[in-house]
């Protein structure tokens, strides 16, 4: 797909040991594109983790926090997996292939991480885990476009009648793919996982179809500015091992009822019962420039101003940006920051960019939701 | 990749037009192309000195926020007050419209502005900007 890339012109860039297209022009034109008709995303630095065995519903059920063996074959599910503490070892889409066969899709850059947990976590179970993802090439195309675009190219496959979050197998172009409709852009879309050897040619095939609806080629800054919008959470900015599922308001991910125990159980609920230490809160910023990940959030008007000019400004301080980028869709910036969980709805805040506090408005998560 | 001849250049990536003693600064459409569509810049305040080498702006993009340099000594005498409403003129324009502020810079003995020795030409950019990758 390298060579694809460089055709189309993309400034590539470095990401957990891949080479991926970062745009091909301008990101914020290839997000339009994507929310008014489509864009087309590689995302074969994905891991994909294979589980199999007629004890892997219940192995998952372990592993995860999800309750996978209740997922229907032919269905997908967000999930996560957490450490013994209830940290967020990652956040994963699961598919069930089959009655005795999950795929499990993890962040490249913890794709080791999830593997080897995986296989730690089940060994007392009949359920085998294989690291799929050099199996498996994945080209996502995301926007209302979608459906109309992939259809005409899809064999063996109804994707009228696929609902959110469920896939099927069959063939793009007439290479085998399993096709489930699922993504990370807020948009209806389409994830087409292939062989490597397949790609270029799936690729070829629906930008060539694609291209008289607006279908456009797509990088991971468009992808990232795409998932903030929608207010979706990612790895090393909103997750990671210092926060449980609760801070992230994810609770409802984690299934106390299921049966069985699993791992994190008893560090998540007792998170569950005392309340997240910090919230996940969504903020406007009220100026062109952009609250990037790191920076401080500051309570105005707590008479604790003194403003040394220096790098950080006058302020209480009551959290930290996770995410930051304007929003093409909204016309301003927006980021997402953990807060203190008493900060109020009503109270004023800024955010430290640079030494200058900037107004910031708390805005309800996600900033942008698809019409049905 | 537009690396016009009649101009000079920095290490930094900024352009500079010089017309009698006042120096317009911009940056360079590799520098626009690496940062990405540009969502703010911040100029210097017309009227303050600027330093060639030392930072005094920034620009940001999507992606990024990096430092402006000054490629001259001087006053500054305008800015381009476009790119407070419209930032992506850099991106689209970064020789022309998307130029950034303007400088009176010095005489030297012959009435011609004094320049930093060290900016370079179109051809020793062009030279950094490959070995760059």
């Amino acid at each position: 797909m390298h060579a694809v890339h460089e055709r189309l012109g993309a400034t590539m860039t470095a990401f957990a040991g891949w080479q991926m297209p970062l745009r091909y022009a301008s990101e914020t034109a290839e997000h339009l594109a994507v929310r008014r008709a489509a864009g087309l995303f590689d995302l074969s630095h994905m891991g994909e983790i294979a589980v199999r065995g007629l004890g892997a519903g219940a192995a998952m059920d372990y592993a995860l926090i999800g309750q996978l063996s209740a997922l229907r074959p032919g269905r997908a599910r967000y999930t996560m997996i957490c450490a013994d503490d209830g940290g967020v070892l990652d956040d994963l889409v699961v598919y069930r292939l089959g009655e005795e066969e999950f795929l499990v899709i993890a962040n490249a850059s913890n794709t080791s991480v999830v593997f080897e947990a995986l296989v730690a976590r089940t060994a007392g179970f009949d359920a085998r885990v294989t690291d799929a993802t050099s199996d498996y090439a994945l080209v996502a195309i995301q926007g209302p476009e979608s459906a109309g675009i992939l259809a005409p190219l899809a064999g063996g496959l109804d994707l009228a009648a696929m609902k959110y979050y469920a896939g099927g197998f069959g063939s793009v172009a007439g290479r085998s793919a399993w096709v489930a409709r699922t993504g990370y852009t807020g948009e209806d879309g389409f994830e087409v996982f292939c062989q490597p050897a397949d790609a270029v040619i799936v690729w070829d095939a629906l930008l060539a179809r694609g291209a008289p609806a607006g279908l456009v080629p797509a990088g991971l800054a468009a992808r990232d500015t795409l998932r903030l919008e929608a207010g979706m959470p990612l790895y090393g900015n909103e997750l990671g091992p210092d926060v449980t599922p609760f801070e992230a308001g994810l609770g409802r991910v984690v299934k106390f009822d299921k049966p069985g125990d699993f791992v994190g159980r008893e560090a998540l609920a007792a998170r569950a019962s005392s309340g997240p230490r910090k919230r996940l809160a969504g903020l406007t910023i009220e100026s062109r420039r952009i609250a990037r990940h790191g920076y401080p959030v500051l309570a105005d008007g707590d008479g604790l101003a003194g403003g040394s000019g220096g790098v950080v400004p006058p302020g209480r301080h009551v959290g930290a940006v996770t995410s930051g980028a304007p929003s093409p869709t909204l016309g301003v910036p927006i980021a997402m920051a953990y807060l203190d969980p008493d900060v109020g709805a009503d109270q004023a805040l800024s955010v430290g960019i640079r030494g200058a506090a900037v107004p910031a408005k708390l805005t309800d998560l996600p900033f942008y939701r698809r019409r049905q | 990749m537009s690396v016009p001849a009649e101009l000079r250049y920095t290490p930094e990536h900024e352009w500079v037009s010089v017309e009698g003693t006042s120096a317009s600064v911009g940056i360079t459409e590799y520098a626009a192309q690496q940062l990405g569509d540009v969502v703010y810049v911040s100029l210097p305040t017309p009227g303050s000195t600027v330093t060639a080498g030392e930072p005094c702006g920034e620009v940001e993009s999507v992606k990024s926020v990096s430092d402006l340099y000054s490629p001259v000594d001087g006053e500054v005498v305008e800015v381009n007050t476009e790119l407070e409403d419209d930032p992506s003129l850099v991106n689209a324009e970064p020789y022309t419209a998307g130029w950034m502020f303007r400088v009176r810079v010095a005489e030297d003995g012959n009435g011609d502005a004094a320049l930093p020795p060290d900016l370079l030409s179109a051809a020793e950019y062009e030279e950094l900007t490959k070995s760059a990758g």
